[in-house]
């Protein structure tokens, strides 16, 4: 399938999938964090500016440590995410699934400078967009990737999709699946469309528009 | 079995779970839940149940698999282990590229300061006329004796700080270029360096200059010239992979030589220290600051050919 899960094997044996980040939410993300530094510097500099050369030498230092350590502090005890990637709902992972570590965010952060050439990460966006994880030269040389925050969805609720209804015919296991996953998405269809697919099996249901659509969610709900 | 059933005797426990993982609680039973809900993974994929239930399952396992394995950062016994052990080692392994990394950067600093020798014009192929004059008023003999104040000498530190350590990362950076970076830092800064020495020699300007630069020589060089061998390293993982793909061997070798960037940090801020608050201070003779510097280069390399050799682990 064409799509941006990652699958990740961990030590329980099973398949996890990561879904990867693409370059226009990563800088989106970039571009937030950018503005919060700025913000930062010029508070900072309106405080330091009264100090004299200390303060100036003070400003220089945070400047410095808040340049290149800003995202690999955030990473590494923020759970992988910098205040722009929480804002996009991203976060860095190792490519096993893992919490990225102090190496790994640091060589993928101080490798930034090269992702940024020739000027405003055009090598970065090269790289993400030519390996099918989206990563740019320093997730490749850590071996992190950028996923999106996984929030739990609630489980739906028994009976959401009406009655049960035990289908008129015997129906193979692959066709059974289809109507359990057509009544699994239902609601994020147009209605239009919902009815659409649905007349395609008015030989099983018996009915067109939004009866077809109804009593599909019902053989669902007798299949699951 | 049904998923309805299925749903309904797991619910609690993923529940459980979630709970844990929200709060971020460190529960005894907690590795064992998660194999659990694992296997509930598995099994929910194995029956086909629908896309939703997966999904659920899965965004659960994933953040199980975050909490349970990240790791425990003992930060402080980490730095003292690194430093005490792992840094000398490591440059130690790393002798060749340490090597090659001196020779490009000593070498072309000797070299330039041979050539602005014997052709003094030399040094405006790599500065203006403007550059030249500001650093001969840097280190005019006349000055000797005058002291800066506490506070511009806190500026200067910050200002070493961030143009010093900003040096050493770009080296480094650079040498995932296929070492083209790396190289021309090394080779630029090398000859810049040596084209300064050269120029202020050759006008007579040796004693503030060399009294200036003793301190803080030793840590300062030899951090570039470790953030050279790094990069390198790097670069060289893509010219040369081995019998690896390129990937995993510019993934090794970023493992490997971030370990000297840490060296490399830390030396550079004992050298912005030192540059900052030693070497600028006027007050105290040439004669010791030679002395000093001298001392310090002999344990900068004591420090990497000795230290960390007895514990084999």
């Amino acid at each position: 399938m064409l799509d941006t899960t990652r699958p990740v094997e961990t030590p329980e044996g099973i398949e996890l999938a990561l879904r990867v980040a693409g370059p226009v939410v990563r800088a989106l993300a970039w571009a937030i964090d950018f503005g919060i530094r700025i913000i930062f510097y010029i508070a900072l500099s309106f405080f330091l500016n009264t100090l004299g050369d200390l303060g100036i030498g003070l400003l220089m230092v945070s400047v410095f440590v808040l340049e290149w350590f800003y995202p690999v502090l955030f990473e590494v005890y923020r759970q992988g995410a910098t205040p722009g990637k929480n804002a996009m709902k991203i976060k860095v992972l190792h490519e096993s699934g893992t919490p990225v570590d102090w190496s790994a965010s640091m060589i993928r952060n101080l490798l930034r400078v090269v992702d940024f050439l020739p000027f405003l990460y055009g090598f970065g966006l090269v790289a993400m967009l030519i390996n099918e994880d989206f990563k740019r030269i320093g997730d490749l040389a850590a071996g992190t990737v950028v996923v999106y925050q996984e929030e739990i969805p609630s489980l739906k609720k028994a009976n959401s999709w009406g009655d049960e209804l035990p289908l008129p015919m015997p129906v193979a296991l692959t066709e059974q699946q289809a109507i359990v996953n057509f009544a699994d998405r239902v609601q994020q269809l147009p209605p239009e469309r919902a009815i659409e697919l649905a007349n395609i099996v008015t030989p099983l249901t018996g009915k067109t528009g939004e009866a077809g659509v109804k009593s599909l969610c019902q053989f669902a709900n007798g299949l699951i | 079995m049904k998923q309805r059933t299925f749903e309904d005797s797991h619910q609690q426990q993923w529940d459980t779970l979630e709970g844990w993982l929200d709060k971020r609680k460190n529960v005894a039973e907690f590795p064992q839940l998660y194999r659990q809900v694992c296997q509930h993974l598995a099994l929910a994929r194995d029956r086909h149940y629908t896309p939703h239930l997966i999904e659920r399952l899965n965004r659960l396992v994933l953040r199980g698999h975050q909490h349970l394995y990240q790791t425990q950062s003992r930060l402080f016994a980490k730095i003292i282990n690194f430093i005490g052990v792992e840094f000398p080692q490591r440059v130690r392994q790393e002798s060749l590229l340490v090597g090659l990394s001196s020779l490009l950067f000593f070498g072309s600093l000797l070299g330039m300061f041979i050539s602005v020798q014997f052709n003094p014009n030399l040094v405006y192929s790599l500065m203006d006329s403007g550059r030249v004059l500001e650093m001969e008023a840097m280190y005019e003999p006349k000055l000797v004796g005058h002291n800066r104040d506490a506070e511009s000498d806190f500026f200067m530190f910050g200002f070493y700080i961030r143009n010093n350590i900003s040096i050493g990362f770009q080296t480094f950076a650079g040498g995932i270029l296929f070492c083209v970076g790396t190289l021309f830092f090394l080779i630029f800064n090398g000859l810049y360096l040596g084209c300064v020495a050269g120029h202020l020699t050759h006008i007579g300007y040796s004693v503030p200059f060399y009294s200036f630069v003793a301190g803080h020589s030793a840590l300062e060089l030899m951090a570039i010239v470790l953030a050279g061998a790094a990069g390198l390293k790097l670069g060289l993982a893509l010219i040369a992979p081995g019998r690896l793909c390129r990937l995993q061997a510019l993934r090794h070798a970023a493992a490997q030589s971030i370990f000297l960037i840490y060296g490399v940090i830390i030396m550079l801020l004992l050298a912005a220290f030192i540059e900052a608050f030693w070497s600028s201070n006027a007050a105290i003779a040439p004669e010791i600051k030679y002395t000093v510097g001298g001392l310090l280069w002999i344990i900068v390399i004591a420090y990497f050919i000795l230290v960390g050799r007895r514990r084999a682990n």
